[in-house]
């Protein structure tokens, strides 16, 4: 580190005291940008900074955090909760939110002291902006230029269909679609994107399509096969056609319902695609969160402690970040009372620190584990590299090192059911490394955190039962009742009967099957 | 970069969902209420309520793992001692030994629902359904107080209370449909007939004065405010309803009314008081307790102490009257009261009260709610207990007015549904 001095020059200070003010806010982000864009070398969608107040922010939290969303009840049961754990003093509100759009919008409390606005103007302005901007998820999945519009949009169109079918019927529609928001994402393929005027001239070609050819599939599928049917043809054979024209098994759940379910109007299937938009645009969100915060976190303890030895702000004020920043990274160890799993800012930051440890000061170990960046010289560079191109599935795979192992004292325990107690996998140690390594990649995996549930068949010659599953690995099968209540949630959209079956992954066996009557 | 102050936008976007929210949690709520008021003080009415419902009705659910079952494995941190290969023992149901990071949330459900209500959905939701007596209503609208409203525009008026905007957009509207020339027309005008002197064209100077005059002319003839422009605002006196009211709690103390019995009566008053102060901006409450004779307590010894003695109810009567001479004028205020007792009273004293109620209190209260409290010991032996002094009197007086009520409780269940059947809205009248 460049030694400017680390001893606050009275004549270079930004500012003293708590107190913030707009000509101070304005200072701090110059200095902040150009340590964020010259020294680490970060790449920002330009920078939207609003100022609001606690309630405001409570609002925010109550819309999933995005500026504007179409009415529901939950965001309402959400705002009655955070407001309650707010108002008894359970739960300090979070210091900023962040929205992946371009501008890139950062909201920042009044109630902060002007140490935290800088703090939080270098976490979310410059360090999760710089990651919606070049992550590859989020540069795939998400159109930051776009969402906004699109938000619009969808408010707008639900508003309106409140107005022309009511709010209780739309509110089945958007329960149910809610109930299955996580199984309303393309995992593999990109989503086109979003755009609102195309959205609008779509959402209309849509409606005409439906009006001139009402249940198409139905009858090609249906009627269609039937006709050429030949005497003695394979039965099994004329479903798989069906399944194959049907575009089954499918994991999108929404996505099918949204295309096939037969009896939705074209606006209750309008409702379900914008449920199924919203879920798609967080979902990189969902699968980047050790990296995101991470990458935050690190930036704004970078950017602090530059702002520090550059004599930009006073011992005090660095100590009032410093101390906030210990907070956020803070882990327990799993036999405290407040543990409550690993925190991805303590794991990300700590990874990210790392990193840099291994680039600068590498020793033996790292240049045999990261023959590839041990003390390349170049820490921004390689950690630019990892917020690009990584998921926290992979990152962790590729860059939890058997230092961080040891700091954190990680170990596997196994929980097999039947077992009258859990076995220690494995430790910190030179066996245990790749094992824990692997373990905890594993965790990170949403594809496995998520419940494997697809589509598989209609039964379209008998009573259009439709036939999910759920792939079970190692025994682990769904839980009942909200299991229950989300096919309830489902027939709501399908109108006909339904299974869930699961099944073993190994042995193919279905193990459990979960049924609901079809609502006529 | 941008910085914007989103301050000053409006508060509570949220309020429409929140609506929402509670409307789809209706009945769960109210059942919480009603438990809610249980905790409640007479006088206690600011603030909301905490209440708890369970999350049944408002589940969110989502296909998630079960919690237990299945082989699973977990990466924790802060190892101390373990080895590998080391067993464990389980840790309590529930615990789960920790959890891999990313699994901290398909807890999912939660048993109990806790949120603040403010008062204003606390006073809604609770009295949805009530409304005044009709009759009280009428009575309302009988004060004699009134305050100004803005009531339109006029065409006359004090100069104090002239609309300017109005005025002006009138007296625009008038020079421009009349082409009252503007001052920049007559300038640009006198400018060119300086020129062309300057430039000795004497005759296009001439014409220039000719039209300068026409303009001149045209702009004394058509004034810039006319008086037929001009618009005052316009205020009406309208009555103002009276909006304070007293709250008289009259009981028997004597020994023969049971800590239930006063919680029950208890109960009464609390709901009467917040049901008034979702009428009226500010209530007083009076509270009066009686043996063989009255006083005016606090709330405190209203409900808690006890005294011997013998009953004579028109005693409290006769306080209430003094204490409505003293404080409470009825062209001021908005009189309510409600006695409970349990009915029994010095059978002599009969005639004393129904004369005081019939002649003196009724006429100037609002409203006056009788409820007779703990029948259910003659009650439990299946055959209607014979009607108590008080009772047969009282029957009486509520056939001659129609502001007086009475009812039996016998317990706390009956509250809520007497309480509701006095006020219930389309409430009958003959």
């Amino acid at each position: 580190m460049a030694a400017d001095g680390g001893i606050a020059n009275p004549d270079r200070l930004l500012f003293e005291g708590p107190e913030w003010d707009f000509e101070k806010l304005r200072r701090v982000y110059g200095a902040i940008e150009e340590i964020a864009l010259g020294e680490l070398g970060l790449d920002v969608y330009p920078n939207q900074i609003e100022v609001i107040t606690s309630e405001q922010m409570l609002d925010a939290y109550a819309s999933i955090g995005l500026p504007l969303m179409y009415r529901h009840w939950s965001f309402g049961k959400r705002f009655a909760r955070e407001e309650a754990l707010y108002r008894h003093g359970l739960q300090g509100l979070a210091y900023e939110i962040v929205i992946n759009s371009s501008p890139c919008i950062s909201y920042i409390m009044e109630e902060n002291s002007m140490t935290m606005q800088a703090l939080v103007i270098a976490h979310a302005a410059f360090g999760h902006n710089h990651f919606f901007k070049n992550n590859y998820l989020f540069r795939q999945w998400t159109d930051a230029t776009g969402i906004l519009d699109y938000l619009t949009f969808a408010r707008d169109f639900v508003a309106h269909a409140e107005e022309s079918h009511g709010v209780e019927a739309v509110e089945r529609v958007v329960d149910a679609a809610h109930a299955l928001m996580n199984h309303g994402v393309h995992r593999y393929d990109r989503p086109a994107k979003l755009n609102l005027e195309e959205e609008r001239k779509r959402q209309e070609e849509r409606r005409q399509h439906f009006e001139s050819s009402y249940d198409d599939i139905w009858r090609t599928a249906l009627i269609g096969d039937k006709r050429e049917e030949e005497p003695g043809q394979d039965k099994e054979k004329q479903r798989a056609e069906v399944r194959r024209r049907l575009g089954l098994p499918e994991e999108n759940l929404l996505y099918f319902l949204e295309k096939r379910a037969p009896r939705l109007e074209p606006w209750q299937r309008e409702l379900v695609r914008i449920v199924r938009h919203i879920s798609q645009y967080f979902y990189p969100q969902k699968q980047t969160r050790l990296l995101n915060e991470g990458c935050a976190t690190f930036v704004h303890y970078e950017i602090m402690t530059r702002l520090h030895e550059k004599g930009l702000i006073t011992d005090g004020s660095f100590l009032e970040a410093l101390h906030s920043h210990t907070s956020v990274v803070f882990q327990p160890d799993f036999d405290d009372r407040r543990y409550n799993g690993i925190n991805p800012y303590a794991l990300g930051f700590a990874m990210m620190r790392d990193i840099k440890r291994i680039c600068l000061e590498p020793e033996d170990e790292d240049r045999e584990w990261f023959p590839e960046i041990a003390g390349n010289g170049d820490p921004y560079g390689t950690l630019r590299h990892a917020w690009a191109n990584y998921r926290d599935e992979s990152f962790v795979l590729q860059y939890l090192s058997p230092h961080l192992m040891r700091k954190f004292r990680l170990f596997k325990v196994l929980d097999e059911e039947g077992a009258d107690t859990l076995v220690v996998d494995a430790i910190h140690d030179e066996r245990g490394y790749r094992e824990i390594r692997r373990a905890l990649a594993r965790h990170y995996d949403l594809a496995r955190h998520d419940p494997d549930i697809q589509i598989r068949d209609v039964d379209l010659q008998g009573d259009r039962c439709l036939v999910l599953s759920h792939v079970v690995h190692d025994g682990v099968l769904l839980d009942e009742p909200s299991a229950k209540a989300v096919l309830e949630q489902l027939a709501e959209l399908w109108r006909y009967s339904i299974r869930l079956e699961e099944i073993d992954a190994a042995s193919e066996h279905v193990i459990k099957a979960h049924e609901v009557p079809a609502r006529l | 970069m941008n910085i914007i102050d989103r301050r000053p936008n409006p508060k509570g976007k949220s309020l429409a969902n929140r609506q929402r929210f509670i409307d789809r949690a209706r009945g769960e709520v109210k059942k919480a209420l009603v438990d809610a008021l249980k905790r409640r003080k007479v006088g206690e009415t600011d603030g909301g309520e905490k209440i708890s419902i369970p999350s049944r009705g408002i589940a969110e659910p989502v296909f998630h793992r079960a919690a237990h079952g299945g082989k699973r494995d977990y990466i924790v941190p802060g190892n101390k001692k373990y080895v590998a290969g080391d067993q464990i023992e389980r840790p309590p149901a529930g615990e789960g030994g920790g959890r891999g990071g990313a699994s901290a949330e398909d807890g999912g459900e939660q048993d109990a629902f806790e949120f603040v209500l403010s008062k204003e959905e606390f006073l809604n939701l609770f009295f949805e359904d009530l409304e005044l007596p009709d009759l009280v209503k009428t009575r309302l609208k009988e004060s004699e107080a009134t305050q100004l409203a803005r009531a339109g525009f006029s065409i006359a008026g004090t100069p104090a209370s002239l609309n300017l905007v109005r005025t002006m957009r009138n007296s625009l509207a008038r020079r421009i449909s009349l082409h009252r020339p503007r001052a920049h027309e007559i300038a640009a005008l006198e400018r060119q007939i300086d020129t062309a002197l300057a430039a000795d064209d004497a005759e296009s100077a001439a014409q220039g004065r000719l039209d300068l005059d026409l303009l001149q002319r045209r702009a004394r003839r058509v004034g810039f405010i006319d008086p037929v422009d001009v618009r005052y605002n316009r205020f009406e006196r309208i009555p103002k309803p009276n909006t304070q009211a007293v709250m008289f709690c009259l009981m028997d103390v004597s020994g023969s009314m049971t800590e239930a019995m006063k919680d029950l009566a208890k109960r009464f008053f609390l709901l009467l008081h917040v049901f008034l102060t979702r009428r009226y901006k500010h209530v007083e409450v009076v509270f009066i307790r009686h043996t063989s004779n009255a006083q005016e307590v606090d709330e405190e010894t209203f409900f808690h102490s006890r005294e011997t003695g013998g009953t004579i109810v028109s005693t409290a009567l006769e306080e209430m009257m003094r204490v409505v001479r003293e404080r409470y004028s009825p062209d001021n205020w908005n009189i309510y009261a409600a006695q409970a007792s349990d009915g029994d009273n010095y059978t002599e004293d009969s005639d004393r009260c129904s004369q005081l109620l019939g002649g003196e209190i009724l006429p100037l209260t609002q409203y006056f709610a009788y409820i007779e409290v703990g029948a259910e010991a003659t009650l439990r032996h299946g055959f209607p207990s014979p009607p108590t002094d008080l009772w047969r009197t009282y029957s009486q007086i509520a056939e001659q007015h129609r502001n007086f009520a009475m009812r039996k409780v016998a317990d706390q269940t009956q509250i809520f549904p007497v309480f509701h059947e006095l006020f219930a809205k389309q409430r009958e009248h003959a």
